[in-house]
Formats: C-alpha cells, structure tokens, sequence
C-alpha cells in the first residue's frame, strides 16, 4: 500500500472518528474560552502555512515563479470580496498566462 | 420533521451548491497533485470535509509523507469535533442517525444550523440536514468532475492548477483572518513554515504551526 493509500484511510478514518467523538462529548468540555480560541486558531495556522509552502516551495527549496502571480489575484479577487470560484480560478487563470507565455 | 421553513430551505440550498462546486476545485487538485480518481472520491466520501481533503491533499503534493498528511488534515478536523459537541444536544439522534449526523457534521451545516436559532430548535434541526446532505450530494458530483477535468488536462501547471491549491486555502482562511491578532498569527505561521520548509522534513513545517497557534491561544 503505498503513502497516498495510507494517507486516503488514514486521513478519512480519523476524520470520523473526530466527528462521532464530538457527538458523543458532554458540551460543558469545550466551555473553556482557551480551548474555543485555540480551536478558532488552528485552522488558520494550518491553512497560511499551506498557502506558503504551495505558493513558495518546489520539493523543499524556495522558488517564485508563476504561482505567485496566481496567488496575487487570488488575494485581489478576496479584497474584492468576490466568491470562492471567481478567487480560485482568477488565480488559475493568471497562473496558466504566466505560465504558458514565458 | 415538520413543515420545512421557506428561509432555511433556501439557506440550505444556495449554501450546498456553491460550497458542492469548490469540489471541482478538490478533485481537480487531488488529481493534479497525484490521488487516483478513486482515491480523490473516497476522501470526498468518506473524509468529507474540504480543509482535510484540500491539505492531506497539499502534503503530499509538495512531498511529505502520510502521516505528515494525515496529522495536518486531522489538526484541521478537529474543529468538526466541536461542532459535534454543539449540534448533539439539538440534534438528539441516536445509533445510526448519530453515525450518519457525524459524517455530515462539517463548517456548513453547524452555520446554517446555528443561523436558523430565531426560527426556533426545529428549523436549526432541519438547517443541519438539509445542509449536510446537499453539501454531500454537490461536493461529490463536482469532486469527480474536477479529479476528471484534471485528468484530461495533463500539464497541470498549462492550466493553473498548481496556483487554484494555494488560492483555494487561501480563501478558506481568508474570512477567518477577523482580528488583529488572526492575521499577526497568520503571517507569522507564513515565515515560519517557508523560513522551516529547506530545513524540516516535507510536512512538518505545516503541521508545527498548530503548536504556535496553541501558544497563542493560551496567551490570552
């Protein structure tokens, strides 16, 4: 079995897991404000590092290169506060023209 | 269930197909960053929760291993648990409804629920499932039309594909940024994870951030 496999259950079984887990928790547990705050926090956390290492990495070096410029409308469409489809593929269309022109 | 209110019906409806259709985006990504089709749509199946798929997803793309994957995806699901310990108790399903309500517990169906708190326990009731199920059903249609529109493509980076990845959690994290502190946190988990990335295995410079967001959590 090789890592994607792995990753597919592994990642779907816990994910489960975590769901069914908070079904069946007292809510009194999660009353605490640190835990709320912390809980608000980690996505965010999480998902920048993401949009770094996917914008700014190519097999653990640094590089910029066409991603950024997709990355940079990305950010222009949400100031705009345009919807999740309009920002995702502004960012790959001007990606592709970088990418396809030079 | 009783009579369905107009308001949450239309709620529920407009939430599952816009969020259903980022699933082009997923199975399109999965595919470009190497998941086979089947692969792509179990994780919409059974995973079911965009952030995970979209960063066990992103891991291994940028060649970290599984469990570095599955550790960051679970960091991410963490928060569905919580939304579980809210929706329980007005909920009040047991056995297989309980299993079924778990699987469907995600971002959009809580809010949804959690909107619909003025129009009383049942309508945030029938908020949950109409959401959940029509997020199910959109995320999985548009999950195998993305991983197939990516296999069709070939040079994914032709397309763009490599930025729409990074763009998609940027803007899954875009409204989160609410305070101040939100975005201090969110530039400082972005030098962090590229001043580690030469220097840590692929993965963990993602996943170490979690522990900054604990830091800051507990500071106050």
């Amino acid at each position: 079995m090789n890592s994607f496999w792995i990753a597919t259950i592994g990642t779907s079984v816990i994910a489960f897991a975590l769901k069914y887990a908070g079904h069946n928790v007292p809510e009194r547990i999660f009353a605490h404000p640190k835990v709320q705050s912390i809980n608000a926090l980690i996505p965010i956390a999480l998902l920048s590092a993401l949009v770094a290492v996917q914008t700014f990495t190519e097999k653990s070096q640094l590089m910029i290169d066409h991603r950024l410029a997709g990355v940079s409308a990305a950010v222009i469409a949400l100031i705009l506060k345009a919807p999740f489809p309009v920002v995702v593929l502004s960012a790959a269309i001007t990606s592709a023209a970088i990418y396809n022109w030079f | 269930m009783s009579r369905i209110e107009s308001t949450t019906f239309r709620d529920s409806l407009s939430v599952s197909i816009t969020v259903g259709a980022y699933g082009t985006a997923f199975g399109a990504a999965a595919v470009a960053n190497g998941f086979s089709l089947v692969q792509t749509c179990l994780l919409s199946l059974l995973t079911f929760s965009g952030a995970s798929q979209f960063a066990v997803v992103g891991v291994l793309g940028a060649g970290g291993g599984a469990i570095s994957g599955i550790a960051t995806a679970s960091l991410l699901g963490i928060r569905n648990g919580v939304y579980g310990v809210i929706m329980a108790p007005r909920l009040k399903v047991k056995g297989f409804k309980r299993i079924v309500a778990a699987q469907i517990t995600i971002d959009e169906s809580t809010a949804v629920a959690l909107g619909q708190e003025v129009r009383g326990e049942s309508a945030m009731r029938q908020g949950f499932w109409l959401t959940g199920f029509g997020v199910f059903l959109f995320w999985n249609l548009f999950t195998v039309a993305g991983a197939l529109g990516a296999q069709a493509m070939g040079d994914i980076r032709a397309w763009g594909l490599d930025s729409a990845v990074p763009a998609a959690f940027l803007g899954l994290v875009w409204p989160r940024l609410k305070t101040k502190r939100d975005r201090i946190l969110a530039v400082a988990c972005i030098v962090f994870a590229l001043v580690m990335t030469p220097i840590l295995p692929a993965g963990l410079p993602i996943i170490a951030t979690a522990f900054i967001a604990v830091a800051v959590g507990l500071r106050k």
